[in-house]
């Protein structure tokens, strides 16, 4: 009898069962260890940390609050004000980008789409021309986009016999999905000075817009494959009966796929939570959101960890809080999509 | 009867209705942004008395990150190509032709299909050549060649042990809910916070692990002052946020597939090996594939982590695309950054489709 032979069906080999758990254990310390280490410096004075590394509270150390102190009532508003602004931001942001985008991916799962090419040509065309007048005569951006989608219709009735080819569903589907391929730093540059000339920076408004559009293409992706997956007869039959299609949408469509709705309004909401650079773009002080704050505690007076540990706790709590408790929906729900390939 | 005519119109319409939120806003904060910032990487932006002046100079951006005095920034510095170098030649070289080789064989040859690889392949080939002679003893990588080893050394690191661990994990084990959730949290913490937390990890005299570099001799070695040393704890940092996403996916791959074709070749005592290699893997390989074209996707995206774990240093050795754009918006310098996002966008649109044609479409069709 050998180590590495299962000795009943279905059953592992003792040398096989002490690799693979000795394998999950270690990595199981690889993701703990650090965030033990952010635990247990949010309570170390400084002199702890530049002491040398003390592992144990209590024991190495003894724990102080200093730093929470510090964060919670010194800085008091400071810290709380970009955390409210990415509480605001993150939750309105996922709620319009998961109502937007469900909304596009069911139409896109259940109806139809013969967009004729040319008019979609014609539009760009139109829209060139208006951003053109704009910017090289300095005509108002206003008058400008009203002519050049005026001239959009007019080119659309007056071309309405040329055959053209027609695009489809899919063809539609790809677009959204591939605008996700479009680094962020491609577009902030033009946002902030669009958004600059409108006289909306550093607004939440703003940074919800951006944020919605970034994450529209996740949410159209994820909750098409569910539409795709539920199945068509109860929403025929409410067709027949006559109830019109919005309401087959908001009052079946929507509730069926409430698994796909909550682990990709999570996804969404971590995403956003925790975006970057596009923050740092379009915020200044008023808007600021809470990985601004994080990052900007490398002070002049070198990397305080105390205070930032206590910062990387605040920001991770609730996520996780929130993942313990949508659990079971996301072993469930989560790319499901990219399960089915 | 005004709200029935409403109603009908509604309806009639719905499907434009239901797709209108989403292309506006793509169009406005996505496609236009587009046009604008290739426009401002044709021009120069200067700060003049009262405002700004935008003028056009024509291709004079881009020439200056190819051969002119940010070269040494974008391209790196060349150097003689050392025998790491000609293996990434050799393995790109071997892409290249097994690209064509499977092209050619395919019978679905169309005219789209030729002029895209016209374009692609000798843009891999020549990136492959850039990282291959910036990589040699003397030669220092640019952006460019920085920001892909992030993608591939990340993407492969990570891809490797997220689906090792999501096997593990399939397996027959207790305390694999526990297992789960453990191993997704880092996907929740912020980059940011995650390059805050391995410096503080990493930190060779008073980190968790000094006492270890000590036993080494190797307390007084700085990372951050080595450039490959400062990459690694780069690429370390972003595999502990993104193996989970792998693990995740990969799990959920592993745990569909059926048990009765596992237990059958068990009974017929095929070994764990054989069972994975003939029946496990093809059947996760179609999830796989789109799995590393999300993360390949993303990883091109690379900013908060070299940004706040080393600042872009030491020099500009861990500086990727995204970083270097941002640092030239930050010196005012709207064209040069403009230009440098999208040479972004345009290697990584090229890859990621390259994959998809030569690595994910493949894949589907031999599932199906």
């Amino acid at each position: 009898m050998s180590w590495f032979e299962s000795q009943k069906l279905g059953e592992m080999a003792p040398g096989t069962k002490v690799i693979i758990y000795s394998l999950l254990w270690f990595w199981a310390f690889v993701v703990v260890f650090p965030l033990y280490w952010v635990v247990i410096t949010s309570f170390k004075l400084p002199v702890h940390v530049s002491d040398g590394p003390d592992f144990l509270p209590f024991i190495d150390y003894q724990p102080s609050l200093h730093a929470w102190k510090y964060i919670f009532i010194d800085l008091g508003s400071d810290t709380f004000r970009p955390y409210l602004n990415s509480v605001i931001i993150a939750s309105i942001s996922t709620v319009f980008a998961m109502i937007f985008g469900s909304m596009a991916a069911y139409a896109l799962a259940r109806l139809h789409f013969q967009p004729r090419l040319i008019s979609i040509v014609l539009f760009l065309i139109a829209l060139g021309l208006a951003a053109y007048a704009a910017i090289s005569f300095g005509v108002d951006w206003r008058l400008a986009l009203a002519l050049g989608i005026a001239v959009f219709f007019f080119l659309v009735r007056a071309l309405q016999r040329v055959p053209s080819p027609r695009l489809g569903n899919g063809d539609i589907l790809f677009w959204v999905i591939s605008q996700r391929i479009l680094p962020p730093i491609v577009a902030a540059l033009p946002i902030y000075i669009m958004f600059q000339q409108l006289h909306i920076l550093d607004t939440h408004f703003a940074i919800i817009l951006t944020y919605i559009t970034v994450n529209l293409p996740i949410v159209v992706w994820l909750m098409y494959d569910f539409f795709v997956s539920i199945p068509r007869d109860i929403e025929e039959s409410a067709g027949l009966d006559g109830a019109s299609k919005i309401r087959i949408f908001f009052e079946m469509a929507l509730p069926l796929a409430k698994p796909g709705l909550a682990a990709t309004s999570l996804l969404v909401l971590i995403l956003s939570w925790n975006e970057y650079l596009l923050a740092l773009f379009l915020s200044t002080a008023k808007a600021q959101t809470i990985p601004l704050l994080v990052a900007a505690q490398n002070a002049t007076r070198g990397p305080q960890w105390w205070y930032m540990s206590v910062l990387i706790i605040i920001m991770i709590v609730p996520v996780v809080l929130l993942t313990i408790l949508l659990q079971r929906l996301i072993s469930k729900g989560l790319l499901l999509g990219a399960v089915k390939g | 009867m005004a709200s029935e005519k409403l109603d009908n119109w509604l309806d009639r319409h719905s499907a434009r209705l239901f797709l209108l939120p989403t292309v506006l806003l793509i169009l406005s904060f996505s496609l236009f942004p587009l046009v604008i910032s290739a426009w401002l990487s044709l021009s120069r932006f200067k700060l003049v008395a009262g405002g700004y002046d935008i003028s056009y100079i024509g291709w004079l951006n881009y020439k200056k990150l190819f051969t002119g005095s940010q070269q040494f920034h974008f391209l790196g510095t060349f150097a003689p190509i050392s025998l790491v170098g000609w293996l990434i030649i050799a393995l790109t070289a071997a892409i290249l032709f097994w690209g064509i080789y499977t092209f050619l064989i395919s019978r679905n040859i169309t005219v789209i299909g030729v002029i895209g690889r016209l374009i692609a392949f000798p843009v891999l080939g020549w990136l492959g050549w850039l990282v291959a002679s910036t990589t040699g003893e003397g030669g220092r990588l640019g952006s460019l060649s920085t920001t892909l080893y992030y993608v591939f050394a990340g993407v492969t690191l990570q891809f490797l042990m997220g689906t090792l661990l999501a096997w593990l994990c399939a397996q027959n084990i207790r305390g694999r809910a526990f297992f789960r959730l453990v191993f997704f949290v880092p996907l929740m913490v912020t980059p940011v916070g995650i390059a805050y937390m391995f410096r503080m990890l990493a930190d060779m005299s008073v980190g968790p692990f000094s006492p270890i570099w000590k036993l080494f001799g190797l307390g007084e070695f700085s990372w951050a002052a080595d450039p490959w040393s400062a990459r690694m704890v780069v690429i370390i940092g972003d595999s502990w946020q993104w193996i989970p996403f792998i693990f995740i996916v990969m799990l959920a791959a592993f745990e569909s597939q059926s048990r009765d074709e596992i237990e059958a070749a068990e009974l017929d005592g095929a070994s764990g090996w054989q069972i994975f290699k003939d029946i496990t893997w093809p059947s996760v390989v179609p999830v796989a594939a789109t799995v590393v074209l999300i993360r390949i996707i993303e990883a091109f995206k690379i900013v908060d982590l070299p940004n706040v774990l080393t600042n872009g240093g030491p020099g500009i050795a861990t500086e990727s695309l995204t970083l270097h754009s941002f640092i030239e918006w930050r010196a005012l310098n709207l064209g040069g950054s403009s230009s440098v996002a999208y040479l972004l966008l345009v290697v990584s649109t090229i890859i990621c489709v390259s994959y998809f044609q030569l690595v994910v479409l493949p894949m589907r069709r031999a599932r199906e």
